[in-house]
């Protein structure tokens, strides 16, 4: 009967003190400090994003990420089309978790227009099944890129398998594998389809196993924890100082959670608990995320249990598109999709922030609006940006081969970050 | 404390520079008139009224208005749970302000964005440069007289852009016109096709008569 | 004898040799084994991956490996929209690969530009390199991708691979 041991780590500061130590003869040549190029286009599923790292041997003294070669100009699209019109380009943003991204564009216009308080709950659950679906699948894949990178290849195609069994789903309820563009404002573009709600659950049991099958290759692996442990520590304080939020956020200690904090949809209504790392490093920021995928799969059983019936679509014409048949039979109900699909809906005047707790952080959307269908100013606040510029603060001090740890622990997506 | 009670206090540290709270959808914004004392405003904001997270920085363009942009700080206090919302106005001659990374490091790349994208410089940051489009590139994408579809440049070596080609799109009515031939999307000249609003155009006679007359030079 | 043909190849006539032109043998290889560079850019590359993964596998198709470097690859597959500030890496990285090559425009960013029609986003990666063949959708599923492969597969079995050779030293004839 084998025992159950504790691995004995030590941390990482002293490794490479002792590292130093026998190769200290070495120490008396000074060298020129190297400037190493982490280019646009690197092996980690990450997306484009540059580091400029000035290194001394192996150990980075300076890190400067160089941001923007996804600009694709969203916000200056916002201004130009209609809210209605923008809900595609906001399933791009974070596009490993669309129906999220839908979720919170959907829920700051209508925090805009004063509706929020008038969907339906069948909407209100639907739309909370779809933003913890995003949830495992960004989490998954947050995960199996993590561990492909630290050098885990098997997990990636664990994890893909999982994620494709979602995609089904979503193909079946909105039309597409992902960049779903679900939402409307004022409620949904349809309803579930017959049979959703049993391959939702049926789902739920095949997930879980596969959590099990990740964490036995994962999580008390010696080579993982090996690289995962203190590397890459964010203290308290810093991750406040600069904005870090989401499982980042949580893995340093800090139990802050929007959907607790500021509940919206019927998140105060459902029972789920936040998990919270200890020190900060890439282990718990590793772990954090394995739980919170535990958590989404207790909030979809729940609400699958109580999913009530009723209309998905807030019954007003001047926000949400009428009936079909009423448009091509009766004038009131084709002067309002008229009106809607060319001019969008009136938002009032004003100025509004929602942020949402998104897989990767608070997605926040500020919105200016001066009246009419299309914001005068739409300011997207994307968690990836701000989680990122904590590098310059993290890097340095570890070796080259923790940025890959790092990085993937930090689990940005460029989408999101250059919008 | 809720928000209301932090923006009282804050108010009644700071005086007049402050405006009244505007509360719209359960937020609370204050305006404040003078921009260079942000940093001031902002650092007793954090330290005595516990503001200790900034969420966002945002820049709002408002052209043919003066003064022209509007830089808006987004607040949260973890410990008490509140949302706060500071607004300052710039001019565009100067359109310069004091930075706030001495209060928050999070708003070194939040400036650094308004300073791509709009323009807006903020003195004492440590590193103010580009951070979505490239060094040397020398347009304001986001202002409003920066058309969608963007201008040539050529920097060598290091990038180009060309004009998008738009067709005369996007094909959205412009909101707030006096009739449905002011709200039309064609109104919009495809290469100024930055004035949304037709209210704006009789509020500025002389962008109303850019329109009319192509060799008009428009100084805002 | 200017006609290109493919391997023709019946293993009860012809036993353990196959006859055929140098051309086709050499397009045959090639074909099989066409190593993707992946320029995964955006939202496209996330189905990329998910085409390498294990339910539509592209390794079937003789893609075995994602080789990220250029030096090592055969195709490049652009995935997802090129920004002006990404333009120029993107064309440094096809110049870097190795004769012959090509290039798949995965999705409508790449194609054109798709939905981004701003100041930001290049209107179609045709405009710095040579593209073979496009696929459309936003993202185009799996199975589109490997259609697309399907597609450059028969273009590289119809090239004229031994009229592009070039002889290092002339013959020299033993007398």
């Amino acid at each position: 009967m084998p025992t159950v041991q504790e691995m004995q780590i030590g941390d990482a500061a002293a490794r490479i003190q002792r590292v130093a130590a026998a190769t200290d003869e070495l120490s008396d040549i000074e060298g020129e400090k190297m400037v190493l190029n982490m280019g646009p286009s690197h092996p980690s599923t990450h997306g484009v994003l540059r580091i400029v790292l000035e290194l001394d041997g192996e150990i980075i003294t300076k890190a400067t990420p160089d941001v923007g070669y996804l600009h694709r100009g969203d916000e200056k699209i916002a201004e130009n089309m209609t809210y209605t019109q923008f809900i595609p380009y906001t399933d791009r943003l974070d596009y490993l978790a669309p129906l999220a991204n839908n979720v919170a564009y959907a829920l700051a216009v209508e925090k805009l227009m004063g509706i929020e308080k008038q969907l339906p709950p069948r909407c209100q659950y639907i739309r909370v099944i779809c933003c913890e679906l995003a949830r495992i699948s960004a989490h998954l894949l947050g995960v199996g890129a993590f561990a492909m990178d630290v050098g885990a290849m098997t997990v990636f195609l664990h994890t893909f398998y999982e994620r494709e069994k979602i995609y089904n789903l979503c193909e079946s309820l909105t039309g597409a594998r992902f960049t779903t563009s679900y939402t409307r404002i004022g409620g949904l573009s349809r309803d579930l389809p017959p049979g959703w709600v049993e391959q939702c659950r049926k789902f739920c049991d095949e997930v879980v196993v596969n959590f099990n099958e990740t964490e036995k290759l994962l999580t008390r692996n010696r080579i993982f924890v090996d690289r995962t442990k203190d590397v890459g520590v964010l203290p308290k304080d810093v991750a406040i100082d600069y904005g870090i939020t989401g499982p980042n956020l949580r893995g340093s200690g800090i139990e802050y959670d929007l959907r607790k904090a500021h509940p919206y949809l019927v998140y105060d209504q459902l029972e789920f608990d936040v998990p919270v790392g200890s020190v900060g490093d890439c282990y718990d920021r590793y772990l954090v995320r394995m739980e919170e995928m535990r958590q989404s799969v207790r909030i979809l059983k729940q609400c699958l249990k109580k999913l009530p019936d009723g209309p998905v679509n807030i019954p007003d014409g001047k926000t949400v598109l009428p009936a079909k048949n009423k448009v091509l039979t009766s004038m009131e109900e084709l002067i309002h999709q008229f009106i809607l699909v060319t001019q969008g809906m009136n938002a009032p005047a004003g100025e509004i922030y929602f942020g949402a707790e998104n897989p990767k952080g608070e997605l926040g959307f500020y919105i200016n609006s001066k009246g009419g269908g299309t914001p005068h100013r739409l300011k997207i606040r994307g968690p990836s940006f701000v989680n990122l510029s904590v590098l310059p603060r993290l890097l340095p001090g570890h070796m080259m081969s923790d940025v890959v740890a790092i990085l993937g622990s930090i689990d940005f997506v460029m989408g999101e970050c250059d919008r | 404390m809720s928000s209301l009670d932090q923006a009282n206090k804050l108010r009644a540290q700071f005086g007049e520079i402050l405006s009244e709270s505007i509360e719209f959808r359960g937020e609370i914004t204050l305006k404040l008139s003078d921009a260079n004392r942000i940093a001031e405003v902002c650092e007793f904001a954090k330290k005595s009224l516990g503001f200790d997270y900034l969420v966002d920085i945002s820049s709002v363009d408002n052209y043919g208005d003066d003064p022209r942009f509007t830089i808006v700080y987004e607040l949260y206090s973890y410990g008490h749970r509140t949302h706060l919302r500071l607004k300052t106005d710039v001019g565009e001659e100067r359109s310069e302000l004091p930075t706030v990374t001495g209060v928050w490091k999070t708003a070194d790349w939040h400036e650094r964005e308004i300073y791509d994208m709009m323009g807006v410089r903020f003195g004492g940051h440590p590193d103010l440069r580009r951070i979505l489009m490239w060094e040397g590139y020398p347009h304001f994408p986001l202002r409003k007289d920066f058309p969608l579809a963007g201008k040539p440049t050529e920097m060598p070596d290091i990038a180009f852009s060309r004009p998008a080609p738009l067709e005369g799109g996007p094909f959205v009515t412009v909101p707030g016109g006096k009739d449905t031939l002011a709200r039309e999307p064609r109104v919009r000249i495809p290469e100024e096709d930055s004035l949304e609003t037709n209210a704006r155009l009789e509020r500025r006679p002389e962008i109303k008569e850019a329109h009319i007359d192509p060799n008009h030079i428009s100084r805002p | 004898m200017q006609s290109k043909t493919e391997i023709g190849y019946n293993s009860k006539i012809e036993g353990d040799v196959v006859h055929t032109r140098l051309d086709a043998a050499l397009n045959w290889f090639r074909k099989n084994s066409l190593w993707p560079m992946p320029m995964g850019l955006a939202c496209c590359a996330i189905e990329l991956m998910a085409a390498g993964a294990s339910r539509f596998d592209i390794s079937r198709f003789g893609s075995e490996v994602m080789r990220f470097s250029p030096r090592q690859s055969d195709v490049m597959i652009v995935a997802g929209t090129v920004t002006y500030k990404m333009a120029l890496a993107v064309k440094r990285i096809y110049d870097q690969m190795a004769e012959p090559k090509w290039v798949i425009a995965m999705g409508a960013c790449a194609s054109t530009g798709g939905m981004y029609r701003s100041y930001a986003v290049l209107q179609g990666v045709d405009r710095i390199i040579p593209v073979d063949v496009y696929v459309a959708g936003c993202p185009p599923r799996p199975e589109a991708l490997l259609d697309a492969l399907l597609r450059l597969q028969k273009k590289v079995a119809k090239e004229p691979v031994v009229e592009n050779l070039t002889i290092a030293a002339p013959f020299k004839k033993v007398a």
